[in-house]
């Protein structure tokens, strides 16, 4: 939600970034101010995925000028678990099955770690149990996850499930949602989309990276913007995401030729 | 090299074979028969080198510069010095200690089955033993089963009558705890039709001084047996531990094993299986060695018939200056159609100095099978380092915990609750993982 006099979370100006030499990102300009939800959607290879693992502190990607304020702070300079301490929040596309380790021990331990950089006091095995079978009902999960390995053997549905109870527990500032609705049934999509919606608050914002439309019928953006080559080249309300669903990309592509020859 | 002579092989195996004669002789005189045959098969063999093929990475030469003997002591240990060896679910236990019987450490629990030691159990189950025992475990070209057999006493049995279930583990521990002597662990578990029995193949040390053990293990299972194998081998840091398991099994049989190799300075691990018609196996398989550790594993899957399915996944973290091999041979006969076969090698190389030799090898000699095999060798994933930081996980961390895990997938399967918690608390402790 738009709230007045809100305070910018993340401010992103004139970023490049490449990989092995590649530049992926080109001239990459885009705000967030709390409460906000903002939809980053563009065709496969526009740059959208690598731009959410930019923002997480991926170590493949090198960033070659630009800058990228996080409430206020230099974020570059932090590595990804010190973003994770910080307040950014990274949902995977493919998140990662950990055998061997327990999900209850592994979800105390990330809310732990959040807790102490916070400066506030860490749970117990017994309190973390409650807190946690609290947030999973809000995405109606089976209390048997806590028993299983992390994310071994969990369906897609339910890894992605297992993201948002992450993210419930971290209570991050920024959520970047990087294609959270791949691989979920309808049932599915509905749930987690309801989790999210929970979770919005004014203080926080999120971005959802996606390359359809389906996600947003159920968490509604208040700014969606394309991606083309690496950089924004429209930007416009939820509407937006309608008419790309109609048209296709193409016909943004074409609008931002023409603007960019007039430009020139 | 050294100023210490290297004893020629001949007159290593003579001294290894001194006391031979010193074994009482038994009533039956297919087990005199049996040992004599071994002993004659010793003198025809030699210690493998380099260059033999199978041993091609593995150096003996360590070993063959000790002098060993036989524990002759007798066995001072209270059940108190060994109770933190014991398994929660496994009430039935037979212990050795230096590869002697040691009554009064075991417990037997469970009842309708033949279990314990083969000195006990030997007039009154002559003839089935006759029919097993050493008949699965072959001589031919392996010098060590030889010894065993040569050696061939103390024993752990286990027998089933048909159509028998025994839901409770039941755990042979063999302890060391003695240096320089060598003790022949021998195991023979025979499933008679419809049958079902977990066993625990467990090998420890109370010391870390230098010792060999040199243990054989058969395994029988007849037509729609069942059979878990769970094989833990945990010797002292200084040991060299030389084992080969033969698994036997019959129609539509099921045999499946999980081996742990984590202790010993050096250790060697035979497997071979022998299909039949629709029986299936897993030969699954972790070695997790660091420092200057030596741990090989050899393995070979015999499709003789049709319709057979086996699946193997071996893995190897390696630290250190440590080495590891793996051979898995998959054989598929002549006649063996739709046999279904999955191999997997993988391994996590954790220095520059740490090394490791794998190869797989399929043999096909039949149309219309499955077959798939493959290996990796590596690091850690970098995408996986990168998820666990982004929950705010250090990278120290992120990379104890992956390398954890990488070894907990073997560690998952073993099907005793408490084994599988106890041995993954131990690849956390030498992983360093924190929880």
């Amino acid at each position: 939600m738009i709230y007045p006099n809100s305070k910018t979370i993340l401010e992103v100006r004139n970023l490049c970034a490449s990989v092995e030499g590649t530049p992926i990102l080109k001239n990459m300009n885009f705000t967030v101010k709390s409460g906000e939800i903002h939809a980053i959607m563009g065709p496969n290879g526009s740059g959208k995925s690598t731009f959410s693992k930019v923002l997480a502190g991926h170590p493949d990607y090198e960033i070659t000028s630009g800058t990228v304020l996080f409430e206020g702070k230099n974020l570059l300079e932090l590595a990804a678990e010190e973003r994770a301490r910080a307040g950014i929040f990274l949902a995977f596309q493919y998140p990662i099955e950990i055998p061997g380790v327990n999900n209850s021990q592994f979800l105390r331990l990330t809310y732990n770690t959040a807790q102490t950089h916070r400066g506030k006091e860490e749970l117990d095995p017994l309190e973390f149990d409650d807190f946690v079978r609290e947030k999973m009902q809000l995405l109606e999960m089976n209390p048997d996850f806590l028993d299983r390995s992390v994310n071994a053997g969990f369906s897609g549905g339910e890894k992605k499930r297992n993201e948002i109870l992450q993210m419930a527990l971290l209570e991050p500032r920024l959520a970047i949602l990087d294609e959270t609705d791949s691989g979920l049934d309808i049932d599915a999509l509905r749930i987690v989309a309801h989790g999210v919606n929970q979770l919005a608050t004014a203080d926080n914002a999120i971005v959802m990276v996606t390359h359809y439309q389906r996600l947003l019928t159920y968490i509604v953006p208040d700014f969606v913007h394309v991606m083309e080559a690496g950089r924004i080249i429209k930007s416009g309300g939820k509407d937006l995401a309608l008419e790309l669903e109609a048209r296709g990309y193409d016909w943004v592509s074409e609008e931002y030729k023409a603007a960019s020859r007039v430009a020139a | 090299m050294s100023a210490t002579t290297i004893q020629p092989s001949s007159v290593y195996l003579q001294d290894l074979l001194a006391s031979q004669s010193h074994l009482a002789v038994s009533q039956q005189a297919w087990l005199n028969n049996l040992r004599g045959n071994a002993v004659e098969a010793v003198s025809e063999l030699t210690i493998p080198t380099l260059r033999d093929e199978e041993w091609r990475f593995t150096d003996l030469s360590m070993l063959t510069k000790m002098s060993l003997q036989p524990a002759h002591t007798a066995i001072n240990l209270e059940a108190s010095d060994i109770k933190h060896f014991h398994i929660e679910e496994a009430t039935t236990r037979l212990v050795f200690v230096d590869g002697v019987y040691a009554p009064t450490l075991s417990n037997i629990e469970v009842q309708g089955i033949v279990v314990g030691n083969l000195a006990a159990e030997l007039a009154k189950n002559s003839a089935l033993l006759q029919q097993h025992l050493g008949l699965h475990a072959s001589l031919n070209g392996n010098v060590f089963t030889a010894l065993n057999t040569a050696y061939l006493h103390d024993a752990a049995l286990i027998m089933l009558p048909r159509n028998t279930q025994i839901k409770a583990p039941i755990h042979l521990l063999f302890i060391a705890s003695q240096k320089d002597v060598v003790s022949y662990p021998r195991t023979l578990v025979v499933a008679d039709n419809d049958c079902e029995v977990t066993v625990i193949e467990d090998y420890v040390s109370l010391q870390d001084e230098a010792y060999f053990t040199n243990a054989v293990t058969e395994f029988v299972l007849a037509d729609h047996a069942r059979v878990q194998h769970t094989r833990v081998q945990r010797e002292g840091a200084k040991a060299f531990h030389i084992g080969s398991c033969a698994a036997t099994l019959s129609r539509s049989s099921n045999y499946q094993s999980v081996s742990v190799a984590m202790g010993a300075r050096l250790s060697r691990y035979n497997l071979n299986i022998k299909m039949a018609e629709g029986s299936e196996c897993s030969a699954d398989g972790l070695a997790l060695i660091s420092a200057r550790q030596l741990a090989d594993t050899h393995t070979l899957i015999d499709h003789a018939q049709p319709h057979g399915t086996s699946r193997q996944l071996h893995k190897c973290i390696v630290g250190g200056a440590a080495h590891a091999v793996f051979n898995g041979k998959i054989m598929v006969r002549h006649g063996a159609i739709k046999t279904d076969s999955e191999q997997s090698s993988k391994t996590l190389l954790l220095t520059d100095k740490a090394h490791v030799d794998t190869k797989p090898q399929l043999e096909i000699f039949n149309d219309d099978v499955k077959c798939t095999h493959g290996a990796t060798i590596g690091q850690l994933d970098n995408e996986e380092v990168f998820y666990l930081r982004s929950r705010g996980v250090s990278e120290e961390q992120a990379r104890n915990m992956l390398t954890y895990a990488f070894g907990a997938e073997v560690i998952e399967r073993i099907p005793v609750v408490s084994l599988k918690r106890s041995l993954e608390k131990t690849v956390m402790q030498q992983t360093s993982v924190q929880l």
